[in-house]
């Protein structure tokens, strides 16, 4: 508590843990690179640096805040500290900037800019790393690491994985895995959250963009696309719309207009995945067998599972991620010849998430022998895409998307969001679909940015008891909590991104974390609520598929096999 | 995989420190005393006995100048680079090595397995520079001729 003087106005503070929580609440943006507020202090980068009324320097993301402190954020001491910690950083970086992924969206080339670094004056003597391609998710690029930490913290600190880490020491210095390893040879479950606080272009996406845009030009190929329920939220705010809208509409037709044939929703089979899950879910309660039931959505928690507790694998369910329950759907249905109409098909999955093109690749992904799902974008390609193809996105107009797999519930798409997976089994195995009823549901501990949820619902003469966690850390925290008998649970939905998928690797980056997620899970509710069917059983569609064209097929389709 | 004994040494090492991560540098110093060289393999092993990532144990390891991943000859010759010795002519001392054993700044030990050339930063020893270390003994005052000498008598030791 206290009253701490930022450049000549005095500003009240209470609880905050540092001096640049407080300056940046004042509204003063002062540069950093290393900081980021839901991973410790690091210091590194110097660049949030400010000077107290004695004419001491110190970094303002490490001291705490003291009652009385008279400071100053943009002295021209402070203006050359900044320009110079730049212009060094500068020389030790590829600046290949014009073919970088990162070009526009780079905070170092944005600082550069900002604080008017025109010239380097120092030679790169370093000698060139070789570029990590290994990773079907990630690019690694250590001459483009300006050794900020961000990835080694978020890797251990979030994630509890701790793949990236530094090593060797002074000019030397590098983040690599251990060994020097390749990306695909260590236990990284390709999430990408290092390359969401990578200020640089050091990680980056692994772009597919390329085989897209060439079936897209065979006459002969239909392209078909599915587009998970997380990307319709984040899309927007790459093309000024307000952070978290809705805009599902406008990628549709921004897809037909690129050139896709069938546009369709992965919330439809997100609402097959409820449909299977709840069985599967209600047979093991009652057989009393592989309990908790483990969520199989994503796949960054699925490899998390077998690399550091195979022995809680037979608790993972089954069914196959929407993703590839779509994929595997829709190969089934052109492979027939009256659907085929002589043309190969083509399946683009558009996704929040780096680590669903490392599921593509998983050998359960194929169906006969045949990959199921061709080509993985994440939101982020799908926005250069929009851009390289010269689309006005703010003024597009809406379309639906195609049938006959163009319907989801409500349920399917609040799937992006922690907590959906479970919220929408709940609705499911609820009798009825008033509004008390799925506002009691909402209401019952299941929404939350809170990274383990716990709580228990009553369900036919039992209490069932349910956690909800996201972030691999918590997930490592429930895991350790059952397998120690501390714990019991019936159901365990884990997301490996803090938040769910509307925070996945593959999201554009943009403002706070926390601002992006609440925008963005608030789109995601709201876009549940505009919907009039809410349960997934409801869907029109799922008659269709179990009486349909898939009579028989559902084990098939819909579900991993040893 | 290295053979069992390595393990069993190893696990022989830990139970001196205790199982918590506080135990990496003494437990990777030890390991190095026995093989004069920290090989990978244990490395890894120890960091999940001790409870760390493989990373972290990597980023220690190559922090010190002192741990080695690479198996050592029977001489390991320390060149001091340091100030003092750099002034009175330590470089040629250790070209003088390089060129006689086919060693450079990036290949350290020759394919004999005999003898390992190596700079440091400091011995501690200016005053008697240019000061070079063969193993545990120290040798004050050296020239390339003398240098040379000293590879042929060891040599001659086996």
């Amino acid at each position: 508590m206290g009253i701490i003087t930022i450049n000549g106005k005095r500003y009240e503070f209470t609880d905050e843990k540092n001096i640049l929580t407080i300056i940046r609440k004042a509204g003063i943006e002062v540069p950093t690179l290393c900081y980021q507020p839901e991973l410790s202090v690091f210091g590194a980068c110097r660049l949030c640096t400010v000077e107290d009324d004695r004419g001491r320097c110190f970094a303002s993301c490490s001291e705490e805040p003291r009652d009385g402190m008279v400071i100053y954020t943009h002295t021209e001491r402070l203006r050359k500290h900044r320009k110079l910690i730049v212009e060094l950083l500068l020389a030790a970086h590829c600046r290949d900037c014009t073919t970088c992924d990162k070009h526009g969206k780079c905070t170092l080339q944005k600082l550069a800019y900002q604080l008017g670094v025109n010239k380097v004056r120092f030679d790169d003597h370093r000698e060139q790393r070789a570029v990590d391609f290994s990773s079907p998710a990630l690019v690694r690029d250590p001459n483009k690491c300006i050794l900020c930490g961000n990835c080694v913290r978020v890797c251990s600190e979030i994630q509890g994985i701790g793949v990236l880490g530094f090593a060797h020491r002074g000019t030397d210095a590098t983040v690599t895995p251990a060994f020097d390893k390749a990306m695909i040879a260590t236990d990284c479950v390709s999430c990408g959250q290092c390359r969401v606080v990578c200020p640089t272009g050091a990680l980056t996406i692994r772009h597919n963009t390329t085989d897209v845009w060439q079936a897209i030009g065979d006459p002969d190929t239909r392209v078909v696309a599915q587009i998970a329920p997380a990307v319709r939220v984040a899309v927007g705010e790459a093309f000024g719309l307000p952070r978290g809208e809705n805009s599902m509409g406008k990628i549709v037709a921004a897809l037909h207009r690129m050139g896709f044939d069938e546009v369709f929703d992965t919330t439809y089979t997100a609402d097959l995945t409820i449909m299977e899950e709840s069985a599967e879910f209600l047979d093991r309660v009652g057989k009393g067998e592989k309990l908790p039931l483990l969520t199989s959505c994503c796949p960054a928690w699925v490899k998390f599972v077998e690399n550091e507790y195979p022995e809680f694998k037979p608790n993972i369910s089954t069914c196959r991620s929407p993703q590839q329950m779509f994929s595997a759907i829709l190969k089934d249905y052109y492979r027939d010849e009256a659907n085929a109409k002589g043309k190969k098909t083509f399946v683009v999955s558009v996704m929040p998430c780096t680590a669903k093109k490392m599921e593509a690749q998983r050998k359960e992904s194929y169906t006969h022998g045949q990959k199921d799902t061709d080509i993985v974008l994440t939101t982020h390609e799908l926005i250069r895409m929009i851009d390289a193809h010269g689309i006005d996105f703010e003024t597009m107009p809406s379309e639906a998307c195609d049938m006959p797999f163009g319907i989801g519930s409500g349920g399917g798409v609040i799937f992006g969001a922690t907590g959906g997976v479970t919220e929408a089994v709940l609705r499911r195995l609820t009798e009825g679909h008033d509004s008390a009823t799925l506002a009691a549901i909402a209401e019952c501990g299941v929404r939350g940015p809170e990274g383990i949820r716990e709580f228990t619902v009553p369900y036919q003469g039992i209490d069932v008891k349910i956690c909800v966690a996201s972030g691999l850390a918590n997930a490592r925290k429930v895991l350790e909590s059952v397998k120690s008998g501390q714990k019991e649970y019936h159901f365990i939905e884990v997301m490996a991104c803090p938040g769910g998928c509307v925070m996945g690797g593959g999201q554009p980056v943009g403002s706070t974390k926390a601002v992006c997620a609440e925008a963005r899970t608030r789109g995601l509710y709201a876009a549940d609520g505009d919907m009039a069917i809410k349960k997934s059983d409801e869907n029109p569609l799922m008659d269709l598929f179990y009486n349909g064209f898939f009579k028989g097929k559902a084990h098939e389709l819909l579900h991993n096999h040893e | 995989m290295l053979d069992k004994s390595y393990y069993e040494k190893t696990d022989e090492i830990i139970e001196r420190y205790g199982k918590k991560p506080g135990s990496l540098i003494p437990v990777m110093q030890d390991i190095q005393a026995e093989y004069r060289y920290l090989p990978a393999e244990l490395l890894t092993y120890v960091a999940a006995q001790i409870g760390i990532t493989e990373t972290k144990a990597w980023s220690v390891a190559t922090f010190y100048e002192n741990f080695s991943f690479e198996a050592k000859g029977k001489y390991v010759i320390k060149v001091c680079d340091g100030t003092a010795c750099h002034v009175r002519h330590s470089t040629p001392v250790l070209e003088a090595l390089w060129k006689e054993l086919g060693l450079s700044k990036k290949k350290h030990t020759t394919d004999d397995m005999m003898f390992t050339v190596e700079t440091v930063s400091c011995l501690g020893a200016c005053g008697l520079a240019p000061t070079m270390m063969v193993n545990e003994q120290v040798y004050p005052a050296m020239t390339p001729e003398k240098a040379l000498e000293l590879i042929a008598q060891l040599r001659r030791d086996g």
